[in-house]
């Protein structure tokens, strides 16, 4: 009702959405690089989703007559391997697919934890200011303070290594970037006319924040997201890597670059394929996450 | 300036305590630090044990215990080693710095040279090949950065040791692969604030006087962008030792990283606090001193 008795202001605001809207995918789409990134993107998550029937062979199936099958290209290799097996014959390729549910999964989960957490805190942390601004920021320089992967190391250990562990642990040890950005552009929006509008009307402080100023820092918050996704996925691939992931129940990339090492005199596909799967991933997130800060950032 | 360095040091004061408060909860997180202790052990033992520790205490008064010893360097035995675990991390410290130092430097001979130019020539083919390697170098585990040199200057030219810290040949490897995560952040950075100050207005004036490109370079544009230059590379230092610990572990450096790693897999809770609070005091003294820094080389926030 708020809205409805201010017309104009909110007929404008609408408009001027709409107008960044259209304008921001059409800058999007004339770039080849963030085309490109969100064609691989959409190749992986395709392949996460339909994983149990599209992977080649079961991943977790051993055969101790295939092991170290190499590549279908490289001498030796076996058309239904195509990325060959590891050291207890199981197929590459389909434990690279079904490793992308995990590293998307955990990444897209961990991020959400992070800007829960971060975006209430940023947004409290700007517009009640005063004691409650210090103390918060403290805890961010404090969480600052240290090596993200460390803690996060040491926590997921602590706890006991599962899915859930790792997801959450990722997500508290990363959301101070949306508590730092969040809070500045809170700073900046409180004093803009519509928040002092809102605020003669007689609304709330709770309402003021979620109706009129949330929705002004959404783009930053896209923004952010895309890249701590790409960000959040190399962190979980760096724990099953350090051998405190997700558990041994699934193939992950991080996990099966760590087996790879142990092997990688006699077997060079073995740490190869998980990496690169990583690197695409995260390079067409990193992609699709640059452009759309340029589609977003009115100043470029 | 007096008043801003007495605030900075209230706020370092805090951050320590915070920094020991999660440090501490670590330990605590696991559950029942005896039980990891001692598995096998009857439940007289463990109660011994547990009074030993002063576990039976209120969390308040252990937690002002673990911030008196830590403050002398006192955390505790290794549950493994059965040495301190403090002088475990400081013995491995020199190591952790070198490589941090090395790739650092190595990171900067590259960022420096390709970020300046690239801002100069902003768009040219130098400023697009070095953006495109940012992104890769960013999108890149640095692990697998590091098996993939192993497999190329070891496996197959077999020119560098796989693993290991005892040789000159075996400190390349370890440095070129912190180097390929250190150097695009420092890249970007660089690029960044030189493109700030390239288009300034002193700037055009001191080309409009005639004066030669270099010297604007360096004496006016880069001068003026080492400041935010410090600044963040400052501000990503956990994330530079974040790196040196997973590059310990790729390949065997004997550093502060591999020996918090080790720990962590078996549970020798100690060494992992001792060992996390040490990394996060360098990061947190590295904050300050950038702090401090700033400041002074910023007339303009002296005053404040």
């Amino acid at each position: 009702m708020a809205v409805g008795s201010l017309p104009s202001l909110a007929y404008a605001d609408e408009v001027a959405r709409a107008g960044t809207g259209s304008r921001a995918w059409r800058k999007l789409a004339r770039n080849p690089a963030a085309l490109i990134g969100a064609l691989i993107l959409a190749v992986v998550i395709g392949g996460a989703v339909t994983a149990p029937w599209i992977a080649p062979h079961d991943p977790a199936k051993q055969s101790l007559i295939r092991r170290f099958t190499p590549p279908v290209w490289a001498p030796g290799g076996h058309a239904s391997y195509p990325l060959g097996t590891d050291q207890v014959g199981r197929d590459i390729l389909s434990r690279i697919i079904h490793g992308a549910r995990i590293s998307l999964m955990v990444g897209v989960l961990a991020v959400i934890v992070s800007v829960l957490v971060g975006v209430t805190l940023g947004l409290v942390s700007g517009f009640v200011g005063g004691r409650v601004d210090t103390v918060l920021m403290t805890i961010v320089d404090i969480t600052w303070s240290f090596p993200q992967i460390l803690l996060a190391l040491a926590f997921v250990a602590a706890l006991g290594p599962s899915l859930v562990t790792v997801t959450l642990v990722l997500g508290l040890t990363g959301w101070e970037r949306y508590a730092r950005v969040v809070r500045a552009e809170v700073l900046a929006l409180r004093e803009k006319d519509f928040v002092e509008a809102a605020r003669a009307m007689g609304i709330g402080a709770p309402r003021i924040l979620l109706r009129h100023v949330l929705p002004n820092t959404f783009s930053s918050i896209v923004v952010l997201s895309t890249l701590q996704i790409a960000q959040a996925i190399l962190q979980e691939a760096a724990l099953s890597f350090l051998g405190v992931g997700s558990g041994r129940t699934h193939p992950t990339w991080g996990q099966m670059i760590a087996l790879g090492r142990d092997f990688v005199s006699v077997a060079w596909w073995l740490p190869t394929f998980p990496g690169l799967a990583i690197l695409a991933t995260v390079l067409a997130i990193n992609l699709v996450g640059d452009r759309l800060r340029d589609a977003l950032d009115p100043r470029v | 300036m007096t008043a801003f360095v007495v605030r900075r040091l209230v706020r370092l004061v805090v951050v320590v305590i915070g920094v020991s408060l999660v440090t501490f909860a670590i330990l605590h997180a696991s559950g029942d630090p005896v039980a990891l202790i001692m598995p096998e052990a009857p439940e007289a033992d463990r109660v011994v044990l547990r009074a030993t520790l002063g576990l039976h205490d209120p969390l308040p008064i252990q937690f002002a215990r673990f911030v008196r010893n830590a403050a002398t360097g006192n955390f505790g035995n290794s549950f493994f080693h059965r040495t301190p675990a403090f002088a475990l991390v400081i013995e491995r410290m020199p190591t952790t710095l070198l490589l941090t130092a090395l790739s650092m430097a190595l990171a900067m001979a590259i960022a420096l040279p390709v970020g300046i130019y690239g801002a100069i020539r902003r768009g040219g083919a130098v400023d697009q090949v070095a953006t495109g390697t940012v992104f890769l170098g960013q999108s890149m585990p640095v692990f697998w950065t590091g098996i993939m040199l192993i497999l190329l200057f070891s496996v197959q030219w077999r020119m560098l040791p796989v693993s290991g810290w005892d040789s000159w040949a075996s400190i390349v490897l370890p440095t070129l692969t912190l180097s390929t995560f250190t150097a695009p952040l420092l890249l970007r950075i660089v690029r960044s604030s030189m493109l700030d100050v390239v288009k300034l207005d002193y700037v055009r004036t001191a080309r409009a006087k005639g004066v030669s490109e270099w010297l604007v370079i360096l004496r006016h544009a880069l001068k003026n962008a080492a400041l935010p230059l410090v600044t963040v590379t400052g501000l990503q230092f956990g994330l530079l030792l974040g790196g040196a610990v997973i590059t310990e572990t790729v390949f065997a450096v004997p550093g502060v990283g591999r020996l918090i790693v080790g720990a962590i897999r078996q549970l020798d809770f100690p060494v992992v606090q001792a060992g996390v609070f040490m990394l996060a005091m360098i990061v947190v003294t590295v904050n300050f001193v950038v702090d401090l820094l700033y400041v002074y080389l910023n007339p303009q926030i002296r005053v404040r």
